[in-house]
Parts: structure tokens; C-alpha cells; sequence
């Protein structure tokens, strides 16, 4: 039962996740005066790609072949260790941040690889800038995560929030200072607004799309699903280790209906203030990029030391 | 410019064609400042080939902006013109060239301007230019060979029979070298819905080195097409150098046909026009002013402006019947009329953009990202753009204020009072709020032209001038200034047709100005200068 409630919630993962990018879409073109498309129009975005034969460029390897499909599966994995709508899932043993982390960098890394193995200069200039901002990204994002850490003793996620939950409402002004450095991470390697700009046509400036502007067909379709679930994988992050509440901690249908309800409820707050953002803000120059993540970094560090200063000695 | 200082710019500067001659003769250069000029109200100094650079060098010491340059095809000769501008006084020059093997000293090395447009020149007539300091060919990709000369009376109007025109692979780009230095090829196919050319970087990291700008992909031969048509086709015709620019370049054909046959337009048609350049502007910077916010990622300020393109360029249709107003001007005068019910309706169109701008203004000043993006960006020095000549809202940008418009005025504008705004920074911001402005100067000649509005005909009877009989027309697009060559063969037909567009004389620009710039503000560099392609290849 546990094990199919797991592999149920990693389904849901992966079907919901083109919903929230059709939602920030719908709100975005809401916030600037248009008529949005369908909820459910990258669902047909997805099905017309699938039904497209990819063009694989000549001088393509293995690499540009398998990145797609190892793209996806890293992505589905992370996915399924992140609680959505129950904790206490049999998954829980796998479900540390370090997992998670280490399931990004195998996705990036494949992607960067595939950027540069087909030659093309927009490919190569993609994977260098990917790989400047990861480099960047992921130290803050650490060390927001270990802040958790210290006041939850565990980096397990699903231990996490099960101590958020227990410790009921506390201001803990280390958790404020390392989620503000988690959504500043969060846009950054979703690649949103103001880091990279997902809707460009322009190729000098793509980041993301630089690396894989040679995709086409299935694999660009699982390639632009894996983005959608890791889009909502940092969401559900944000959402259910700062705000817990209502996540399912029992298998009866009533926790796990309230646990459903719930996070859709906090994604669809979350992607609004998204939207929100991206409306506001042009994109930064691409050197600003280190400033803003440096500044991620100085917010997941403040949170630790508040946590030891203010905290710890609790 | 109030009346009083316009005169007194124009009185001081009345002789400034003879001034130049006189200069010439005591430099010892043979000249002829021919009497009356067959180009009113432009003087023609008459020269001999082997002088050419040297009076380009002389002009330049002068402070004559060097404006632009055609050939002609005579029969027996070749002749070379070359267009001078100063305190909104036009000087030709002119010489007479062998038909066989002709060259002729370039005034490229004086006149940075001059570089491709004498490269166009010498793809298209074979005139070989002494001392050039670039003489690779420019507008001549495969499609014929080098030895052709597709713009000779000899050469067939409809071409020679066409295959596929071969890659143009072999152009010598200049190569950057050393560690880490990395090229990158963009174009001429893009990803949005632009025009074809093709942009070749060297680049370190992401900070651009160097970059060269290949263009001619659509060459579409306009200057041969042109021969043997009639006046109202020739219109036609220069209402398509540059689908944005449509009522523009109708305008300098029209002016240029109508100074060579001396007909007179009504003082209604002239009004008409200028409401139709001015609606043009408009449109055209309000499509800008979107643009440049989406290619930053500003996507808010691209769809609020694009939205308000659209209400305008809806009111074009329901009002002349082209959301363009494409064809709606002939030789002699508009074939549109502007009726009250039409003028009622552009105060209100008008009244409403300048309300909807209002509130978009402090939106678009006070977003700190949208500054951090535009302001330092894509530096056109002043220095630069006064060596270059740059034209309309790129010289605006950079401490030009040069305006046909205010400076060599023309019927409607001789009555109105034209505002033309000048920043002197020179970067992506400049360029962006110089258009805001012209654009709300546009809005208030709407309100003048409606106001000053005369009664009387559309237009002016067509006379067929006299063979040879030439002119040249110069109106401010907004682009900036248009100049357009025309000369009449026989029972009133064109011989030769020449546009020159303002994107040839701003397009070098773009090079220089993303210098020292990284990579990924190209896109908005580029946009901020939006030189039109086709207006360029001809």
C-alpha cells in the first residue's frame, strides 16, 4: 500500500507538472492583458512533440541520443523523493536533499554534455552559461538546505518536514532568511525570469534553450517535461518545507484528499507570485546573474547563523 | 525651431554650395558648379574622375555630411554622384566615368560612410574604387559573377535565366585568433519573424570583440526593376524598398518625380502626406518601444505597446484602407482623402494613445531592471555618429539633431513647427526614449496638421517631363532622411531609380556601438538601432 501510495505520488508528480506550467502561463498572460491559452495546452504541446519524429543533427553521439531519457528519469527520481502530498512513504529512506541535489547535477550535466556534443556555437555558449550559474546556484542552495538541517538534525526531507510539523507555528527567522535563498535558487536553475527568459526567440540570449535549441520531437518533449517537473519539484520544495501544513501524514482518504488539496492550493500561490515576478522585472544581464546568486548565497548564510546565534542555544 | 532662427540657419548658410566650389577652385581642383541646377534646391558641382577623393577629402575637412552615392548608366559614359549635406543644404557631386574598365579614388577613406555604399556601386556597375580601404564585394553574394554588372542598360531587366544561387561560403570575414578567442554565426535565418542577414562575432568569455555584419540577402534588384516603369508605377515600387517605411520612401520617389517634371502639389495633398509619414512614425516606434522591452524580457512592455500598434494600425486600415497605407500616394498628390468624420476620429485615436502613454510613461521610468538593462548599453560615441553621419533616432541618440523635417523643410512642414528631440548618451536608453519622444512629437503634428488642415484637390495634374529631365527628393522617414535619385528616359518613363534608405548609412553603426558589449545584449543593441534590411539590399 505504502509503496503504492509512493509510486502513485511520483505519477502525480509527473502528470500535474505540465498543469502548473500551463497555470503560471495562464496568470502571466492574465497580469499582461491577453487571452491565455487552455490550462491543459502544454498537455497538447507535449502530445504534439511525442507524435514528432526527432532530426538528429550529423555529427550527434550516444550522448545527444541518451541526455533526454537520462534527462527525464533524473528528473522523475527527484521527483520521487520529494514528499507532495504524504510523508512517512517508503521513499522517505531515500528522500535526502543530498539525493536530490546529486539527481539535478546528473540531469545538468547530461544536458551541458549534449549542448557541446553536437558543435554548434549557441550549444556551446548555452552549457558555458548553465554551467557558470549551476556553479553559483548550487552552493546556495546547500546551504539554505543545511540551515534545515541544523534545526531539523537530518537532512532527510521527509524528516524535515515532519519536525516543521511538529514544532508547529514558530518564527524561526533562519527558516525565513534560507527560503528567501531558496526561491532566488529556485528561478535560477528553472531558468525563469530574471535569470533566463523561457519564452525568448533569441538565441544569443537563451540559456537553458541555447543547450538544447537541436532538440526536436519526442525528446525535446521529454526534455521540456522534465523542465515542467522540476519547475514544480522546487515549488513543492518551497511549498512543504516552509509551509507543511496539511500534508498527509496518515494513508486515509480524507488526509490524503486534504494533503492533494493543499499543495495544489500552495503551487497555485506560489506560481502566481511567479508570474508576478516575471512580470515585474525584465531579465537581469547575464553578469548580474553572479551578484544575484551571491546574494542567494549571503541569505542561506545569514540563515545559518542566525540559527546558531539565535537558535541553537535553545 | 521657432521661424525666426530657421531663417537665420538657412540665410547663413544659403551659399554653402558655392562656398564649397569657390574652396575647390583656390584648392586648384577643376570644377564647374553648374548654373541653374538640373536638382533644385541641391547645387551640382561638376568634377573630374581623378579629383573624387580628393574633394571628398576636402568636403570632409569642411564638415559636409557625406549623405550617400549612385551611379548611372549613361550609354556612353558612366556617371558617379555623390550627395553632401550641410546645415540642410544638399551639394551634388558629380563626375563622368569610361564605360569600359572604369575606376574612380574612393572617398571611403574620408568618409566612413562611404564603404558600402561604393562597394554596392562596384557590384553593380563594375566602377572599380582607387585606394578603397574594404573593396571585397558587398551586395553581390553568388548570384552572378563578378564580371557582370547587372545594373548597365545592357544587362536584361528580368535577369538571366536563374538556378538556385550557390551558398555564399567563400566571403573573406575578418578572423579573430589567439586562446579563447571563439566565433559565432548567427543568421541570416533567425528564430523570430525578422528579416535575413547574417551576423558574425569573434568573441571572448561573453564579451564581444569584433563584429561584422554581412548583409544583401534580400536583394531584390529594385534599382533594375525600376527601369521603364511609369511615374505611378515607380511609386508603387518605392512603396515596397521597405514594407515599414512604405509611406517614407513613396514620398522621396513622389518628391523627386515632381521636382523632375515641376509640378506643383496642392497644398492639401502635401498635408495629407504629411499626416500619412507621421501616422507612419508612430506606428513604427510604438512597435520599437515594444520590442526593445521584450528582447530584455520584458514581455509587459512589449504587449502593452504592441497592443497600442495594433488599435493604430486597425485605424489605418479603417481610415485609408492598408494598415500600412500602402499606395495611398501618386505623383502629383494622395489618393485619399481626409474627411471630418476622419478627423474627428484621429483626435480622439490621438487624445487616447497620449492618455494610454501617460500612464505607461512612469511604468516604463521607474523599472530599475528595465534601466540596469538599457541605460550603458550599446554606446554609439557622439564622435562616432557625427564621423558616420548616423541618421534619424541613432544620430538623435548621440547629439545629432539633424532633421529634414526642421532643417531642409518641405511642404507640409515649411508651416509647422517641428520639435526634434537630441539625447547625448548614445546608449540603448537614449535610443529607446528618443523614439518615446519623436513619437509624442508625432502625435502633436497630427494635432497641427488637422488644425492647419487647407481645403482644395488631392492632387495636381501629371506632366510628362522632358527626357533627362532629374530629380531628387529628401523627407525625413522615420528612420531618418530619405534621399531618392530619379531621372526620366523617354515619353516619361524612369531610367534610373536610386533610394537610399537611412538604414545603409546607420547599419555600420550597429558594428561599432556592441563593441566591448557581451553577447547576449546583441539582440537588444541591434533592435535599438533596427536598420531594415531590405531598404539596405535593394
Amino acid at each position: 500500500m505504502a509503496w503504492l501510495m509512493a509510486i502513485f505520488q511520483t505519477l502525480l508528480f509527473i502528470g500535474l507538472a505540465p498543469l502548473l506550467a500551463g497555470w503560471i502561463k495562464r496568470v502571466k498572460c492574465r497580469l499582461q492583458n491577453r487571452k491565455a491559452p487552455s490550462l491543459f495546452q502544454p498537455y497538447r504541446d507535449l502530445r504534439k512533440l511525442y507524435r514528432k519524429r526527432p532530426i538528429v543533427p550529423h555529427p550527434a553521439s550516444w550522448i545527444f541520443r541518451a541526455a533526454p531519457y537520462i534527462v527525464f528519469a533524473s528528473t522523475v527520481l527527484a521527483a520521487a523523493t520529494v514528499p507532495l502530498v504524504a510523508i512517512h512513504l517508503p521513499t522517505a529512506r531515500v528522500a535526502d536533499v543530498i539525493v536530490l541535489v546529486g539527481f539535478f547535477a546528473l540531469g545538468r550535466t547530461f544536458l551541458v554534455l549534449a549542448g557541446m556534443d553536437i558543435g554548434t556555437t549557441f550549444g556551446g555558449m548555452g552549457s558555458s552559461r548553465e554551467m557558470t550559474i549551476s556553479s553559483l546556484a548550487e552552493p546556495a542552495m546547500l546551504m539554505a538546505v543545511f540551515t534545515l538541517a541544523m534545526s531539523a538534525h537530518t537532512t532527510n526531507l521527509s524528516q524535515a518536514v515532519n519536525f516543521v510539523l511538529d514544532s508547529g507555528l514558530v518564527l524561526r527567522p533562519s527558516f525565513v532568511f534560507a527560503m528567501g535563498g531558496l526561491i532566488l535558487v529556485a528561478i535560477a536553475e528553472t531558468g525563469r525570469i530574471p535569470v533566463d527568459n523561457p519564452a525568448t526567440h533569441l538565441e544569443l540570449t537563451m540559456i537553458h534553450e541555447a543547450m538544447i535549441l537541436e532538440y526536436s520531437g519526442r525528446w525535446l518533449a521529454l526534455i521540456e517535461w522534465a523542465s515542467q517537473i522540476k519547475l514544480m519539484l522546487y515549488g513543492v520544495l518551497i511549498a512543504n518545507i516552509f509551509f507543511p501544513w496539511g500534508i498527509a501524514e496518515t494513508f486515509t482518504l480524507n488526509a490524503l484528499g486534504m494533503g492533494l488539496g493543499m499543495i495544489v492550493l500552495k503551487l497555485a500561490v506560489l506560481a502566481v507570485m511567479l508570474a508576478l515576478s516575471e512580470v515585474l522585472f525584465a531579465k537581469m544581464r547575464i553578469f548580474r546573474v553572479q551578484e544575484y546568486l551571491s546574494f542567494a548565497y549571503l541569505l542561506s548564510v545569514l540563515g545559518m547563523l542566525s540559527h546558531i546565534i539565535l537558535e541553537a542555544a535553545r | 525651431m521657432n521661424e525666426v532662427s530657421r531663417n537665420a540657419t538657412v540665410a547663413e548658410s544659403a551659399d554653402t554650395g558655392r562656398t564649397f566650389y569657390t574652396m575647390l577652385v583656390s584648392e586648384g581642383i577643376k570644377a564647374r558648379l553648374i548654373a541653374p541646377s538640373p536638382l533644385p534646391p541641391a547645387d551640382v558641382i561638376e568634377l573630374e574622375s581623378g579629383d573624387w577623393g580628393r574633394c571628398g577629402q576636402q568636403a570632409g575637412a569642411q564638415g559636409w555630411r557625406w549623405a550617400g552615392a549612385w551611379a548611372e548608366d549613361r550609354g556612353s559614359h558612366l556617371a558617379m554622384n555623390a550627395g553632401l549635406e550641410k546645415h540642410g543644404r544638399y551639394l551634388i557631386l558629380r563626375t563622368a566615368l569610361p564605360a569600359d574598365n572604369p575606376a574612380l579614388p574612393s572617398q571611403a577613406p574620408h568618409y566612413w560612410a562611404a564603404d558600402r555604399v561604393e562597394r554596392h556601386i562596384q557590384d553593380l556597375f563594375g566602377i572599380r574604387f582607387i585606394d578603397h580601404p574594404d573593396p571585397k564585394r558587398w551586395t553581390r553574394h553568388r548570384a552572378w559573377e563578378e564580371t557582370v554588372h547587372p545594373l548597365r542598360k545592357h544587362f536584361p531587366a528580368d535577369g538571366t535565366p536563374s538556378s538556385p544561387t550557390p551558398p555564399d561560403n567563400d566571403y573573406p570575414f575578418l578572423k579573430a585568433q589567439g586562446a579563447s578567442v571563439y566565433e559565432i554565426p548567427v543568421g541570416p535565418v533567425h528564430a523570430g519573424i525578422i528579416e535575413p542577414g547574417h551576423f558574425r562575432f569573434q568573441a571572448v568569455g561573453e564579451t564581444v570583440l569584433h563584429l561584422e555584419e554581412r548583409l544583401g540577402y534580400v536583394h531584390k534588384g529594385i534599382e533594375k526593376i525600376a527601369e521603364g516603369r511609369d511615374p505611378r508605377g515607380l511609386v508603387r515600387l518605392a512603396g515596397r524598398v521597405s514594407g515599414d517605411t512604405t509611406v517614407g520612401h513613396a514620398w522621396a520617389a513622389c518628391m523627386a518625380m515632381e521636382r523632375a517634371a515641376k509640378v506643383e502639389i496642392p497644398s492639401r495633398a502635401a498635408y495629407i502626406r504629411g499626416l500619412l509619414a507621421e501616422r507612419e512614425r508612430i506606428g513604427n516606434h510604438l512597435l520599437d518601444l515594444g520590442a526593445l522591452c521584450n528582447d530584455v524580457g520584458f514581455a509587459a512592455g512589449y504587449y502593452q505597446f504592441g497592443r497600442l500598434r495594433e488599435l493604430w494600425l486597425r485605424e489605418n486600415q479603417a481610415l485609408f484602407g492598408h494598415r500600412l497605407m500602402m499606395d495611398v500616394l501618386i505623383p502629383g498628390g494622395v489618393t485619399v482623402d481626409v474627411s471630418p468624420e476622419t478627423v474627428r476620429r484621429m483626435r480622439d485615436s490621438a487624445a487616447s494613445l497620449r492618455r494610454e502613454l501617460d500612464e505607461l510613461l512612469p511604468i516604463l521610468d521607474a523599472n530599475s531592471s528595465l534601466e540596469d538593462r538599457f541605460l550603458t548599453t550599446g554606446v554609439l560615441s557622439v564622435d562616432l555618429a557625427s564621423a558616420l553621419g548616423a541618421l534619424g533616432y541613432v544620430g538623435r541618440a548621440s547629439g545629432r539633431s539633424f532633421d529634414v523635417r526642421r532643417d531642409a523643410p518641405y511642404p507640409p512642414y515649411d508651416r509647422l513647427n517641428v520639435r526634434v528631440p537630441v539625447e547625448t548618451q548614445g546608449d540603448v536608453a537614449s535610443r529607446f526614449w528618443v523614439r518615446y519622444k519623436e513619437l509624442r512629437a508625432g502625435l502633436r503634428l497630427i494635432e497641427q496638421i488637422l488644425t492647419g488642415l487647407p481645403p482644395g484637390d488631392l492632387s495636381a495634374q501629371w506632366q510628362t517631363p522632358a527626357e533627362n529631365a532629374e530629380g531628387l527628393g529628401a523627407v525625413e522617414g522615420w528612420r531618418g532622411e530619405i534621399l531618392c535619385y530619379v531621372r526620366f528616359g523617354a515619353h516619361g518613363r524612369i531610367s534610373r531609380y536610386y533610394p537610399r534608405d537611412p538604414s545603409i548609412i546607420n547599419w555600420p553603426a550597429l558594428e561599432k556601438l556592441v563593441m566591448g558589449n557581451i553577447v547576449p545584449d546583441f539582440p537588444v543593441c541591434n533592435k535599438s538601432v533596427n536598420g531594415s534590411y531590405s531598404g539596405h539590399d535593394l
